[in-house]
């Protein structure tokens, strides 16, 4: 019955459309300069053709609503919507409530990958290779180390990510030694501290592409994540090559997430919490489960973003706010993270 | 024809099984820990031997000699699992027509068998279509199950202790329809169990284990013929009765039924 229904219930993906579309609208009127939810309306108008608005104002709304405010929003929604997607494709994939992108090392990966590729290049392109391809690493690291030992398979992936991640944060420690201490270096702290303050035009223009790409495949693909989900052997036995799915899936979940440390740095936990309050809001069930995560986790961060700009004077990092949230509601919700899973 | 040479070995545990098998059901029986399971998972593929060879009629699934290994998927065999795991999110219609090819899914028939649409009457689940999994009876679930397993026109059809987790009522209705399928289907079907009253109606043919090994091959059609009873359920019944004592002395095992 529960299943049934949820299914049905696909009523909750325009909804949350709605409120993530009214959550950015309101997230550009705060700030340092605090606009009215008029002068939004005004200005889209007036770029749109058929408002009329003051030059001169027009001009520096333009500067604070598209040149500042509008990536910024536009990355905490990229972000939030592929943490949260990868997450609740590890989780599936694995069949195990416990993984995420950060659990898994693919943030530790791709951070270290980011880092590397700073000092080596500038060029954007190699900085989002090098990190996607060191958060695969990880991840190919974390599962084989589960695959190499028998016992508690849960368990053992828990294990082989910690195992993962610590490897690449020592990495990094070394490329934050070898980094130039008066510029390289308090860059790649401060970014790996996860902040959307240096988000702009261009990264999230350059980021948007591969993520983009990542979660549609992913959300195409959630009926085979339902059926991995299930069961390796059953699934076999039904003629699905899961081997090639489950790698597909891995590489596109691991694209995306690491595609976040680039624009972001370490954002952890919302790859962990969002996929179970979805769970627990709409059930097992992928089809529904991955688009109903990404709007959660991208009404998530944009709401997080906008706490960490205006609770205090001095701009709170991200990845602080996020962890501090996460921690004490995960701690919570640990009791029923089993539930939901059908 | 299904020939099977398997070693498996285990850490204190070895399974070494050798058989050939032509049509009709052949049960794997034997107690818990005996090696049933690991058997019918080399013959899927889920599992793979250290030594031996399979193959079902000409076409080899396994040979350690060779070096083949045909990949589960490819090796065109049905499973059914104990616990029936069917996809909890599709309805019993849509896991059915999981493994079915083509359009039109309703109406293709399985080659020259039955089509969905028969297959979901004859196992009495046609108005069951539009459920989901978890609205459905234990019983109601392993006939999803197997229709699903037999859609996916296989050409061997596993069947992992199928009725253990069905209620007794549901069970003796099962069997019948089970032996209806094969006779049907006309493709081997190999069943594990560890219940005698199932092997004793089920079985053409019984490969009794024990400890990984196999302690004897008895062909119960054989036995049946040779006392001069006709085939058919009733008779079935009563030929496995005075069949099975004679097993019975050289097969003392823990087994229990259910």
């Amino acid at each position: 019955m529960q299943l049934k229904s949820c299914v049905k219930n696909t009523a909750w993906i325009p909804g949350l459309f709605f409120l993530l579309v009214a959550s950015v609208v309101i997230s550009l009127t705060l700030g340092k300069y605090p606009l009215s939810l008029e002068e939004i309306f005004g200005f889209l108008s007036t770029s749109c053709g058929f408002g009329s608005m003051d030059g001169q104002k027009y001009e520096l709304f333009k500067n604070i609503i598209v040149d500042i405010r509008l990536p910024r929003i536009l990355a905490a929604v990229l972000i939030g919507a592929a943490l949260s997607v990868s997450g609740a494709s590890f989780q599936s994939m694995f069949i195990n409530p416990l993984v995420s992108p950060s659990l898994l090392g693919v943030l530790s990966g791709a951070s270290f990958g980011a880092a590397l590729g700073m000092i080596v290049s500038h060029n954007w392109f190699a900085v989002q290779s090098s990190s996607f391809l060191f958060g695969f690493v990880a991840v190919l690291i974390s599962v084989g180390i589960a695959r190499l030992y028998r016992g508690d398979r849960l368990l053992m992936l828990i294990l082989g990510g910690i195992i993962s991640g610590a490897l690449f944060t020592s990495l990094l420690s070394i490329v934050k030694y070898v980094a130039d201490p008066y510029n390289q270096l308090p860059a790649i702290v401060n970014w790996l501290m996860g902040g959307l303050s240096m988000a702009d035009g261009n990264t999230v223009l350059f980021t948007s592409i591969p993520i983009g790409i990542g979660v549609l495949v992913i959300v195409i693909l959630s009926p085979y994540l339902n059926i991995l989900s299930m069961g390796d052997d059953e699934a076999k036995t039904l003629g699905v090559n899961v081997a090639a799915i489950r790698m597909t899936l891995i590489f596109f979940a691991t694209l995306i997430s690491a595609m976040t440390v680039v624009v972001g740095g370490m954002i952890g936990w919302v790859g962990l919490i969002i996929p179970h309050v979805s769970r627990m809001l709409v059930g097992p069930d992928n089809r529904l489960l991955l688009p109903v995560s990404a709007l959660i986790g991208a009404f998530y961060l944009v709401g997080v973003d906008d706490v960490s700009r205006l609770l205090f004077n001095v701009e709170i990092p991200l990845g602080i706010v996020t962890s501090l949230v996460g921690i004490p509601f995960f701690a919570l919700v640990l009791k029923n993270a089993r539930k939901g899973w059908g | 024809m299904l020939n099977a040479a398997i070693c498996k070995k285990f850490p204190g545990f070895t399974v070494e099984v050798e058989f050939a098998f032509e049509q009709g059901i052949l049960v794997l029986f034997g107690p818990s820990g005996s090696g049933k399971t690991t058997v019918l998972n080399c013959l899927s593929g889920l599992v793979r031997p250290d030594s031996g060879a399979i193959s079902l009629g000409d076409r080899i699934f396994f040979s350690s000699v060779q070096g083949i290994d045909v990949p589960v998927r490819k090796r065109r065999t049905g499973y059914v699992f104990q616990h029936y795991a069917l996809f909890p999110h599709m309805t019993v219609k849509d896991n059915v027509l999981y493994g079915v090819p083509g359009r039109h899914k309703m109406k293709v028939k399985d080659r020259y068998r039955m089509s969905v649409l028969e297959v979901l009457e004859m196992l009495k689940i046609t108005r069951l279509q539009d459920r989901y999994p978890s609205e459905l009876s234990g019983g109601e679930k392993q006939r999803v199950a197997l229709a699903r397993a037999l859609m996916v026109e296989p050409e061997l059809l596993l069947l992992d202790e199928p009725l253990s987790a069905v209620d007794h009522a549901m069970r003796k209705d099962l069997r019948q329809e089970l032996r209806q399928l094969q006779r049907i289907w006309r493709i081997p079907f190999v069943l594990v169990t560890h219940s005698r009253e199932e092997m004793k109606v089920l079985a053409d043919e019984v490969l009794f284990m024990k400890a990984g090994r196999k302690t004897s091959h008895v062909d119960m059609a054989a036995k049946r013929s040779e006392r001069g009873l006709l085939s058919g359920e009733a008779e079935d019944e009563r030929t496995a009765a005075k069949i099975y004592p004679f097993h019975a002395k050289n097969h003392e095992s823990p087994v229990h039924d259910l």
